[in-house]
């Protein structure tokens, strides 16, 4: 029973970095229509540049500010240099362009810092706490917990309760009616890419320290996990992200909790199988407005 | 009288394929101007071009004597042409209430956007009751009424609307098409009306533009379609 409870857990803060990074695939989604597969690698690259700032300025929020920092950024560019260019003719052309994104930002990685494993400072304790003589969660897993549900509530406030939120929103359900309202749908696309690779690199910043480090590929798991989690929950819908990431979070710790870490990846692989088969809409996806 | 729409030997189309070809006509500022004409003659490429969501192959528009090529759809609402689209242009996840906070979001003028979506709720009863319903729950005609408040929110000085009565009934386009009449009458709007319904199109027109095959056949007084039987026979088909 103890070790159920540390499992759950464990579910719910390895879920929340999940839900986080789940976020940012749905933020593009809704405004692009596109699943973007470069989002892992993006991550990678601001975690790299977020623990850089660590190791310089030895202040975690130094880096961990960075990071977001260096995500709008990046996500801005890529949006503004590459994809903005890539035709919707072929379904595929935005996968293969964000794939050889992945390829790119890699190589650079790699010739840049190296193709090892750095290990990253961590701004609290990441022993678990023994709450009654029951091993719970760590101070660390608390943070995790804790930034993502305040970066959830920021979106939707951000999407329900300002006005740059209703132009986003706006521009993603009807691009043609929004221009004609005066609204420019080209900036809300990148405003929307910026956003998404800030909460990747937050979702990179706080994932890294609880693998084997920073590396090049640190993220490859985690992305497919995180979109595994973003289908669960319907790729349109951001309340169904958040669910989709815990679920899949906790499904992955029982899972590695009884049936040991190896099967984790398969574990990901025969779930995202199974919501594809049974519910390939997701478990949010409602009946689709009516346009008459 | 001056004109604050000038088309000019406009041609434009989708693709290689030409849909509108020299279309030459003038809006007289304050009047309803209504395009009429069959399926496929080129009303709604006409209006698309007008709001620059098509570009025009050859030929200019000018909107209060100014030269709209190159002027970024975005833009136009600001100058004060307003589209209505085809299809209403509800945004359906939205609510009434965002639907016409959207229309007004450009405006520096923050306080005389609220106010004129005010106005919208007073001209337009059934939304005021239901402003936190979405666009897809509303009728045809609570779409008609959200879609035309939220350009006139804008406070356009000509607006342009693709079949405000396609699906409503009879009543209710009727109510639609007395209160674009009154808002050219009281408040010097221009009006650039697609219709598929003539007969009701005509009823407040003072100008209408015969189409057909993307080409203008006819710009002649409204009253003159009216009461000319040969004239109507021979170019709208009743």
């Amino acid at each position: 029973m103890d070790r159920f409870l540390f499992l759950t857990l464990d579910g719910v803060s390895t879920g929340a970095v999940y839900a986080a990074f789940a976020l940012a695939l749905v933020l593009i989604w809704r405004a692009a229509r596109l699943v973007n597969f470069a989002q892992g690698a993006m991550a990678v690259a601001t975690a790299y540049v977020g623990y850089a700032v660590v190791s310089a300025t030895g202040s975690y929020w130094l880096g961990l500010g960075a990071a977001v920092l260096a995500g709008l950024a990046l996500g801005a560019l890529v949006e503004r240099v590459l994809m903005r260019f890539v035709g919707h003719a072929n379904p595929l052309g935005d996968v293969i362009v964000a794939l050889g994104l992945v390829l790119l930002i890699q190589a650079v990685l790699g010739m840049v810092f190296g193709n090892e494993y750095r290990p990253t400072a961590v701004p609290f304790d990441t022993d678990a706490l023994t709450v009654g003589g029951i091993a719970a969660m760590s101070p660390y897993d608390l943070w995790v917990l804790g930034a993502v549900v305040v970066v959830v509530a920021l979106l939707a406030l951000l999407f329900t309760r300002t006005s740059l939120g209703l132009r986003m929103r706006a521009s993603a359900f009807a691009p043609e009616v929004s221009r004609l309202l005066g609204v420019q749908v080209s900036r809300m696309l990148t405003v929307g890419w910026a956003l998404a690779a800030a909460v990747g690199a937050l979702a990179g910043m706080l994932v890294v320290p609880t693998g084997l480090g920073l590396h090049p590929h640190a993220m490859d798991l985690v992305f497919v996990i995180a979109f595994t989690a973003a289908v669960v929950g319907g790729l349109d819908s951001p309340a169904g992200a958040v669910v989709g990431g815990l679920l899949v979070g906790l499904i992955l710790s029982y899972v590695t909790g009884y049936l040991g870490p190896d099967t984790t990846p398969l574990a990901v692989l025969v779930l995202l199988l199974a919501v594809l088969l049974v519910r390939p809409g997701g478990l949010f996806s409602g009946p689709r407005a009516r346009h008459v | 009288m001056t004109a604050i729409l000038e088309v000019d030997e406009l041609s434009s189309g989708y693709g290689p394929v030409p849909v509108l070809r020299d279309v030459t006509f003038e809006v007289p500022t304050g009047t309803v101007t209504a395009i009429l004409g069959a399926n496929g003659a080129g009303k709604t490429t006409l209006l698309r071009t007008l709001s620059g969501l098509l570009r025009p192959t050859t030929g200019r528009v000018r909107f209060d004597g100014e030269d709209l090529r190159g002027v970024p759809v975005e833009r136009l609402v600001r100058r004060g042409l307003a589209h209505v689209p085809e299809g209403r242009g509800v945004v359906a996840e939205l609510t009434v209430e965002e639907n016409l906070r959207l229309g007004g979001l450009w405006r520096r003028d923050r306080a005389d956007a609220r106010r004129a979506q005010d106005e919208v709720y007073q001209l337009f009863d059934p939304l005021a009751r239901r402003r936190r319903h979405a666009g897809h729950q509303l009728s045809g005609g609570e779409r008609q009424m959200l879609a035309l408040g939220r350009a006139l929110i804008a406070r356009p000085r000509l607006l342009l609307l693709d079949e405000p009565s396609l699906g409503l009934a009879p009543r209710v386009s009727g109510q639609i098409m007395t209160l674009l009449r009154q808002l050219c009458d009281g408040s010097g709007l221009t009006v650039l009306l697609v219709e598929q319904n003539v007969r009701s199109a005509l009823g407040i027109a003072d100008q209408g533009v015969v189409m057909s095959l993307g080409r203008v056949v006819m710009a002649t007084p409204a009253a003159q379609l009216r009461d000319d039987e040969q004239l109507r026979h021979a170019y709208l088909g009743f």
